[in-house]
C-alpha cells in the first residue's frame, strides 16, 4: 500500500509525461517542443526517483536535460528564426502518424495489460549505493560492466571528433 | 491502492506513441531528432520499471538505460552537427527539401 | 644446315620494324633511313649468303648424286598442336624456288630502301611526314614476303600472305590524308581478302583430305618416281597418294574435290597476283608512294600468287582441268591489261597494267607447263619471267619515281622530252623498256622466248595469242618511253626550274638493276630452277624459229610505237578518231570498276543491304526500344516508392510490424 504523497507525485509525473510529451511532438513552435522535451525528460527523471534509483535519475539530469536539451537548443538557434512556425500538417499526414501512433498503442497496450505479472506489488529493494554501483561498473566479474563502460568512452571520443569534423567550416 | 508497473509502462508506452507520431509526422529534422528522444526515453522508462519490479536485486535494466542515456548523447551531438552542416549547405532543415541525390 | 642465318634472315627484318615501329619517331629521320637500309643490307648478304650456299656449295643436303637439286627443311617449329593432325609449324623451307625468290626480294627490297632514302623528300631536301613509319612498314613487308616464300607449310604460307596483304594495306595508305589513297588501300585490302577466303577453304579442304600441311609431303607424293629426289618416305607417299586416289573420286558441281580445292587455292592466288576479274585493286594501289609500288607491286608481292602455284605444281599436275583455267584466266588477263595499258595517261597506270600482264604471263606460262614437253619447260620459264621482271619492272618503277619526283606529276602530258634533262633516268629507263619488250640481249628476251615456246607445245592458239600480248607489250612501253622522253621539247612550267637527275641515292639503284637487266637473260636459269629439281638446259634445246618471231614482233611493236609517238604529230590523234570506241573501252579499263561498283552498290548494297538494314532499324532496334521504353515506364512509376524519405520507411514498416504482430495475437488468443 503507497502513501497518498507517493501516488499524488506518481500522478504528476505519469501526467507530467504523458502531457508534455505529447505537446512536444504537436506544436508548431520548435523551441517549444525542445522545452517540452526537457519536462518530460525532468519527469522520466522523476520516475526513476520514485523507483528508488536516485543515480539514474541524477545522470538523466545532468546528461539529457543539462547537455542534450541544450544542444538542441543551440542548434534551434543556428538553423530557425526566432517567430519561425513550422507549416501545419496536412490532415493526410496527422492522419498516418495517428494510425502508427495507435495501433502501436493498441497492440502493445493490450500485450502489457494481457500479463497478470505486471499488476504485482512493487517488491522491496535496498537503495543501490554508491559504492555497489562503482564496484559492478569498474568489475570485470559476471554481472559487471568494465568492458561496455570503456566501449562507451570509445564511442563518445569517436563522436566528438566526428561532431567536429563534420560540423567545422570547410 | 498499489502502484503497479503498468501504471509506469502505461504513461511510458503513451509517450513512446508520441514519438512514433512525431517521428512520422514533423517535417523539421531537430523535431524528428526530439521525437527520437522521446522514443529513446520512453525505453529507457521500460527498461527501468521492468528491473525495479521484475528483477529488484539486479542491476542490469539500470546499467542499460544508463549506457543508453550515453549513447543517446553520443548520437544526438553528431546527428546535430550533421543537421547543421546540412542546414549550412542548403539553407534548410526540412527532410523534404533533401532529395537531389535520390532522383 | 645451321639453323642461324635462315633464322636471322627473317628476325632482321622483324626487328627493324619494331625498333623503327617503336621508336622512330624518336629517331631522326636520317637514322630511321640508314637503319632500315643497313637491315636490308644486312638480310641481303644473309640471303645471298643462304642462297649462294644452296646452289653452288655441291653438299649433299642440297643436291643429289644424279644432279637434282633437293628440298630441305632448315627448321620446322611447331608452333600451335591444336590435334594429332592439327599441327601448325613455322619453319624454313629452302629450295631452288624459295632460294631464287629470296634473292629477288631482298635485292629489290634493298634497292628500295636506298631509293626512298632520296625519294621521301622534296626538292629542299626536306624529309616526308611519317618518313620513320614508312621504313618501318617497309621492313614489316619484307619480312612478311621472306616469310611467305620460305614457308614449309601452306598455314604458314597463308599467315605470311595476310601478313603482306596488311602490310601492302599500310603502305598504299601511306599518304592517309588524301582520300583516295584511303579508298585505294581499303579496296586492296578487301579485294584481296576476298580472295584469300577462297585460298582458306581451299587449304581447308586440301589438308581435310591429305591430313597434311606440309608442301614437302604435297608436292613430292602424289607424282611417282619423286618420293626418292625429294626426300620423303615411301610409306608417307604411298599413304598420301592413297587419299588422293580417293579423294580425287567424289565430284561436286562437275569436277573433282582435288580440282576444286586446287582452283580456290588458285583463287587466293588470282586476288594476290591482280588476275581477272579480281585485278581492279592493282591500278589503284598506285596511290601509295611509288618506291613501294615497285617493291610490292611490280617485284615481290604480286607475284605471290604465281609463287602459290609453282610451290603447289606437282598437286595441279594432278589436275590438268586446274591448269587449264589457270592458262584461261592468264590469258584473258595478259590481253586485257595490254590493251588497257595502251589507253592510260598516268604512266604509273600504265606500269601497273603492264604488271598485271606480265604476271598473267607467268600465270600462263605455268598453266600450259606439262612434263612431257620439254620437262616442264613452262615452269622454268614461268620462275625464270618473275625473276627478270621483278629486275626490270622494279627498274621501269623506280625509273617512273624519279620522273615524277622530277616533274610533280603521274601524267606523261606534263613530261615530254626529258631525255636531256635526265640522262640516267632516260638511259636506264630505256633499257627496262627493251627488257620488258623483249629485244636480245636484255634479260626479258630469254626469259618470255621461254614461255613463247612452252605456249608452243601446248597449243598453238595460246602461242599465237601470247605473241600478240607480246607485241602489245612492245607497244604500249615505247609509246609511253616516246611520250616521256621524245615527243616534244620539254616545257617546264612558269616559276619551276627545269627537271634534272636525282641525287645518286636514287641513281644508283637505277644503274644497278639495269645492269642485271641487261646480263640476267644469260644465266642458265634451268641448271638451278625446274619443276622436279633436275636440271635442265635450255639453251641446249632452244628453239630459234620461236626467238626469231617473238623479235620480229616486238621490233615491229617497238617500230610502229616510233613512227607514232617519236615526234608530235597527229597519228595518234586519227588512230583514237578512227576507233572512237575502242580507244574509250581501253581508258576506262573496260569499265570493269563501274562493273563492280554496279554490283557492290546497286545490287548488294539496294537490293540486299538496305532492306536488311531497314530490318534491323525497325525491327530488331524496335523491339529492344520498345523492351527499354516498358522497362523505363515502369521503373517512372515505381520509383516515387523509393522516395528516399526515412519517415515513410518507418511507417510502413510500423504498419507491417503490427498488423503482423496484431495477426500473431489473434491467431494465439
Amino acid at each position: 500500500m503507497e502513501s497518498v504523497g507517493s501516488i499524488i507525485i506518481y500522478v504528476i509525473l505519469a501526467l507530467a509525461l504523458v502531457v508534455f510529451s505529447i505537446m512536444a511532438v504537436t506544436t508548431r513552435k520548435i523551441l517549444r517542443a525542445a522545452t517540452y522535451l526537457l519536462f518530460t525528460l525532468f519527469a522520466a527523471a522523476g520516475i526513476y526517483f520514485q523507483l528508488d534509483y536516485e543515480f539514474l535519475g541524477a545522470v538523466q539530469i545532468a546528461v539529457y536535460a543539462g547537455g542534450i536539451v541544450v544542444l538542441f537548443v543551440f542548434s534551434i538557434l543556428l538553423t530557425s528564426k526566432p517567430g519561425d512556425n513550422s507549416e501545419a500538417l496536412s490532415s493526410k499526414s496527422r492522419l498516418t502518424g495517428l494510425i502508427a501512433a495507435l495501433a502501436m498503442l493498441l497492440v502493445t497496450g493490450a500485450a502489457l495489460l494481457s500479463r497478470c505479472e505486471l499488476f504485482a506489488a512493487r517488491p522491496e529493494m535496498q537503495n543501490p549505493d554508491m559504492h555497489l554501483l562503482g564496484s559492478v561498473l569498474m568489475g570485470t566479474g559476471e554481472g559487471q560492466y568494465l568492458l561496455p563502460f570503456e566501449a562507451v568512452s570509445v564511442l563518445l571520443l569517436a563522436c566528438i571528433i566526428g561532431g567536429v569534423v563534420i560540423a567545422r567550416r570547410r | 491502492m498499489e502502484i503497479t508497473a503498468v501504471f509506469y509502462l502505461l504513461p511510458a508506452l503513451i509517450m513512446f506513441c508520441a514519438g512514433v507520431y512525431g517521428f512520422i509526422t514533423r517535417r523539421n529534422m531537430i523535431a524528428i531528432l526530439i521525437s527520437l528522444e522521446l522514443m529513446l526515453n520512453a525505453v529507457d522508462v521500460f527498461f527501468v520499471v521492468f528491473n525495479r519490479y521484475l528483477h529488484p536485486g539486479q542491476l542490469e535494466g539500470m546499467f542499460f538505460t544508463l549506457f543508453a542515456i550515453a549513447i543517446a548523447a553520443a548520437e544526438t551531438a553528431l546527428a546535430i552537427a550533421i543537421i547543421i552542416n546540412i542546414f549550412r549547405a542548403t539553407k534548410n532543415v526540412d527532410v523534404r527539401g533533401l532529395n537531389e541525390m535520390k532522383f | 644446315m645451321d639453323a642461324t642465318l635462315p633464322l636471322l634472315i627473317l628476325v632482321i627484318p622483324l626487328a627493324m620494324f619494331l625498333l623503327l615501329g617503336l621508336f622512330g619517331n624518336k629517331m631522326s629521320h636520317p637514322l630511321a633511313g640508314t637503319l632500315g637500309t643497313l637491315g636490308m643490307g644486312t638480310t641481303l648478304v644473309l640471303a645471298y649468303t643462304v642462297a649462294f650456299t644452296y646452289f653452288f656449295s655441291g653438299d649433299p643436303m642440297f643436291i643429289a648424286e644424279n644432279g637434282d637439286r633437293l628440298q630441305h627443311v632448315v627448321f620446322d617449329q611447331t608452333w600451335l598442336a591444336f590435334t594429332q593432325n592439327l599441327v601448325i609449324k613455322l619453319g624454313f623451307l629452302l629450295d631452288p624456288i624459295s632460294a631464287m625468290m629470296l634473292v629477288v626480294i631482298t635485292t629489290i627490297s634493298f634497292m628500295v630502301h636506298l631509293y626512298s632514302m632520296g625519294y621521301m623528300r622534296d626538292h629542299h631536301g626536306v624529309y616526308e611526314h611519317g618518313f620513320q613509319r614508312f621504313y618501318a612498314f617497309l621492313s614489316l613487308f619484307s619480312f612478311s614476303m621472306l616469310g611467305l616464300v620460305v614457308a614449309t607449310n601452306i598455314f604458314q604460307m597463308y599467315i605470311f600472305w595476310e601478313l603482306v596483304g596488311a602490310s601492302s594495306y599500310l603502305l598504299i595508305g601511306f599518304y592517309y590524308t588524301k582520300p583516295s589513297a584511303v579508298s585505294a588501300s581499303k579496296k586492296a585490302f578487301i579485294v584481296t581478302r576476298f580472295a584469300d577466303l577462297g585460298f582458306l577453304i581451299g587449304i581447308l579442304v586440301l589438308s581435310f583430305y591429305t591430313q597434311t600441311f606440309n608442301f614437302v609431303e604435297f608436292t613430292s607424293a602424289p607424282v611417282s618416281g619423286l618420293a626418292d629426289t625429294y626426300q620423303v618416305s615411301i610409306a608417307t607417299s604411298e599413304g598420301i597418294r592413297n587419299i588422293f586416289a580417293t579423294a580425287a573420286a567424289p565430284t561436286f558441281m562437275g569436277a573433282s574435290v582435288l580440282t576444286w580445292a586446287l582452283v580456290l587455292v588458285f583463287m587466293g592466288g588470282m586476288g594476290k597476283s591482280a588476275m581477272m576479274p579480281l585485278h581492279i585493286w592493282l591500278p589503284d594501289a598506285m596511290e601509295g608512294p611509288t618506291p613501294v609500288s615497285a617493291l610490292i607491286h611490280a617485284a615481290t608481292m604480286v607475284v605471290a600468287g604465281v609463287y602459290l602455284v609453282a610451290r603447289l605444281f606437282p598437286l595441279y599436275l594432278m589436275e590438268t582441268a586446274a591448269l587449264d583455267i589457270i592458262t584461261v584466266v592468264g590469258a584473258v588477263t595478259a590481253f586485257y591489261a595490254a590493251m588497257v595499258a595502251c589507253a592510260q595517261i598516268d604512266i604509273k597506270r600504265v606500269l601497273a597494267f603492264s604488271t598485271i600482264s606480265q604476271i598473267a604471263f607467268m600465270m600462263v606460262s605455268l598453266g600450259v607447263a606439262r612434263p612431257d614437253f620439254h620437262e616442264g619447260l613452262g615452269y622454268m620459264a614461268s620462275m625464270f619471267h618473275l625473276f627478270t621482271h621483278a629486275m626490270f619492272k622494279a627498274l621501269l618503277f623506280l625509273g617512273a619515281g624519279a620522273l615524277i619526283h622530277a616533274v610533280g606529276s603521274n601524267d606523261y602530258t606534263a613530261m615530254h622530252g626529258l631525255r636531256k634533262h635526265m640522262p640516267v633516268t632516260h638511259w636506264t629507263f630505256l633499257i627496262g623498256c627493251l627488257a620488258i619488250a623483249g629485244i636480245i640481249p636484255f634479260s626479258g628476251f630469254f626469259s618470255k622466248d621461254e614461255i613463247l615456246s612452252s605456249c608452243l607445245g601446248n597449243s598453238t592458239f595460246v602461242y599465237i595469242w601470247m605473241s600478240a600480248v607480246a607485241a602489245l607489250t612492245a607497244f604500249y612501253m615505247f609509246r609511253l618511253y616516246y611520250l616521256i622522253f621524245w615527243w616534244k621539247e620539254h616545257e617546264t612550267p612558269a616559276g619551276h626550274h627545269a627537271p634534272h637527275d636525282q641525287p645518286w641515292t636514287m641513281t644508283l639503284p637505277l644503274v644497278i638493276l639495269a645492269a642485271v637487266s641487261c646480263v640476267a637473260g644469260f644465266i642458265p636459269f634451268g641448271n638451278f630452277v625446274s619443276w622436279n629439281g633436275e636440271p635442265y638446259d635450255f639453251m641446249a634445246h632452244f628453239d630459234w624459229s620461236v626467238a626469231a618471231v617473238s623479235l620480229a614482233v616486238a621490233v615491229l611493236a617497238i617500230a610502229l610505237a616510233t613512227v607514232m609517238y617519236r615526234k608530235e604529230n597527229q597519228l595518234p590523234a586519227k588512230f583514237k578518231n578512227a576507233m572512237p570506241a575502242l580507244w574509250r573501252w581501253c581508258h576506262h579499263r573496260f569499265y570493269w570498276d563501274e562493273l563492280y561498283m554496279f554490283i557492290t552498290h546497286k545490287i548488294i548494297f539496294g537490293l540486299v543491304c538496305k532492306p536488311i538494314a531497314w530490318f534491323d532499324r525497325h525491327i530488331i532496334d524496335g523491339s529492344m526500344d520498345a523492351m527499354a521504353a516498358v522497362t523505363n515506364k515502369a521503373s517512372e512509376e515505381i520509383k516515387p516508392l523509393q522516395s528516399g524519405q526515412i519517415q515513410f520507411y518507418v511507417w510502413i514498416y510500423l504498419v507491417g510490424a503490427l498488423l503482423l504482430g496484431g495477426i500473431t495475437a489473434i491467431c494465439l488468443l
